[in-house]
């Protein structure tokens, strides 16, 4: 025999090394092995078409503000890069700077400030994505007497406004309490933040593609007659790992997709119990049929028409391992993570689709590598 | 990358007489060269920015982002990324430890305060550590085409089976 000799393993050793192990308190394989020289003789070694028949993607959900999908046969490397990408990577714009003129409501200035910087906005997508590009702050520039530079342009800067003044109802009925019947602009919300287009700005952003608050009820100060809020603020392209209001997503996280392999008949009573163990449609209960108690072996023998537990959807399940709590099941199931199989869940803030957000991570990684392929040719010239 | 501070002292000033050896150690264990000066160079700061600049062009790419580290041979070498964290660090120890030619492939960023990642790649003799680095990178770019592909597609079904 050639020392050479290809080594294929078998499907159950496959699923083996691709399942994380989840004991009562412990985890055991976490570590992914399928990398060349790891098993003798076989062949691991990278390969685009071998990945391409490998890979899967499935959608669970779609929404603009919330989607869910599962990234199968993919390495938690790339699968965690995408993530960090769609966290820290993905610009956005919100408002950086604020221009205090007059603030006589009890939020303090900075308070105020920053709380305007966490609202999301939205606004035309081409606009937003291709028209406006990055501020970039110059030196020396010459500034007004307010510390604003002449830097600031139609493609960098997004003008906003906020101007109310609390002021009595002379309407109000008699013996009114709730202070937002009493007063006009009591309350101050994230829709009476005013958008200033300047130059072609009024191109992109106007009618349904103006920029606004993607909320326009958030809660931004109370104030009481004769208070006031006047401030305008500039609104730039960031990304979040600058700051956390500049991140496009609320959450985005994957988990792996849970595995329950059920190694013995639960059967009866007990299968009603084990059922109880795990979240609602996770285990379903079937009657063992005539041909599986007829089976020698099969340990079904002379159970015909009892209840039995089966695995019906293991993406369900939350893995709080209850089960393995019981003595009764400690033997009779083995729980684990499937380790290629990534359930993605991307929530955006509004200013982009969630389903945009991920192929703009996997865009972004894509022209990172591909502006280091170039620097490594110049590293090396 | 976005601005990520104002200003960088790389050496800290008016360091007291009781912080001397302090002040005396080096801030990076790698070498500080001539060359080296000029490759650290921040993308973000404003010197780097020529004075001039177009509209368009507001991403300056020609600052070098990585670099070779001394004491590197062909078949070992160690390579430093600027402005790069795990995101790419991991992803690219990943996808190189893949090649069947490649001995050893690890990354490490040294210092958490300095945006410094860096790869070390040994290789057998069928390649070279460039090489291999070359290789990883264009085999994640082809990982991202696939991505981009049957995402786009589970997408179109996932829309239609909705809409049906």
């Amino acid at each position: 025999m050639s020392r050479r000799r290809v080594v294929i393993p078998s499907e159950e050793e496959l699923e083996r090394r691709n399942t994380v192990g989840i004991q009562a308190e412990h985890i055991s394989n976490v570590q992914a092995t399928d990398f060349p020289r790891h098993y003798p003789g076989e062949d691991n070694s990278w390969n685009i078409n071998k990945f391409r028949n490998g890979f899967r993607v499935q959608f669970h959900k779609n929404d603009p503000l919330e989607a869910s999908f599962s990234l199968i046969g993919i390495h938690a490397a790339v699968a965690n890069a995408f993530r960090r990408i769609m966290i820290a990577d993905i610009p956005t714009l919100a408002i950086e700077t604020v221009f205090i003129e007059n603030n006589t409501s009890v939020i303090q200035d900075e308070v105020l400030s920053h709380r305007l910087g966490l609202i999301p906005f939205k606004g035309g997508r081409e606009g937003l994505h291709s028209f406006l590009k990055w501020y970039k702050r110059k030196p020396n520039t010459a500034t007004d007497n307010l510390g604003v530079s002449d830097d600031h342009f139609d493609y960098n800067t997004v003008l906003l406004r906020l101007q109310v003044k609390c002021t009595h109802n002379e309407d109000a009925a008699e013996g009114e309490r709730d202070p937002r019947k009493l007063y006009h602009h009591a309350h101050v919300y994230a829709r009476d933040i005013e958008f200033v287009p300047v130059g072609r700005q009024a191109r992109y952003f106007s009618g349904a593609d103006a920029i606004v608050p993607v909320n326009p009820d958030i809660l931004i100060a109370k104030m009481r007659p004769e208070q006031e809020i006047d401030l305008s603020m500039h609104m730039y392209k960031g990304v979040g790992s600058d700051h956390a209001k500049f991140s496009p997503v609320a959450t985005a996280s994957y988990r792996l997709l849970p595995a329950i392999k059920i190694v013995e008949p639960i059967l009866g009573v007990d299968a009603e119990k084990f059922a109880k163990c795990f979240p609602k449609g996770v285990i379903g209960l079937r009657k063992v049929t005539r041909q599986e108690a007829a089976k020698q072996g099969s340990g079904y023998e002379g159970h015909e028409g009892e209840l039995k537990a089966v695995v019906e959807d293991p993406m369900k399940d939350t893995v709080s391992r209850e089960c393995l709590r019981h003595d009764e099941f400690n033997k009779k199931v083995k729980l684990g993570r499937k380790m290629d199989h990534f359930i993605f869940s991307v929530e955006s803030t509004g200013q982009w689709e969630s389903d945009a957000i991920f192929l703009e991570s996997v865009a972004h990684l894509k022209a990172k590598c591909k502006t280091f392929e170039q620097q490594v040719i110049n590293m090396v010239r | 990358m976005a601005p990520r501070s104002k200003t960088k002292t790389e050496t800290p000033q008016g360091a007291g007489d009781e912080d001397a050896p302090m002040s005396d150690a080096p801030t990076s264990h790698q070498p500080t060269t001539e060359e080296v000066d000029e490759s650290m160079a921040d993308p973000d700061e404003d010197e780097a920015v020529p004075e001039a600049e177009n509209e368009e062009d507001m991403l300056p790419e020609e600052v070098q982002r990585v670099r070779i580290l001394p004491g590197s041979t062909e078949h070992a070498a160690s390579f430093e990324f600027l402005e790069e964290g795990h995101t790419l660090g991991n992803a690219l120890r990943f996808i190189i430890n893949r090649n069947p030619d490649v001995e050893l492939c690890a990354y490490a960023i040294p210092h958490p305060s300095e945006p410094k990642m860096n790869v070390r790649i040994q290789t057998f003799e069928g390649t070279t550590a460039i090489e291999a680095l070359t290789k990883g990178l264009r085999d994640l770019q082809d990982i991202c085409d696939v991505v981009t592909d049957k995402f786009v597609d589970a997408r179109q079904e996932f829309a239609s089976g909705v809409t049906a």
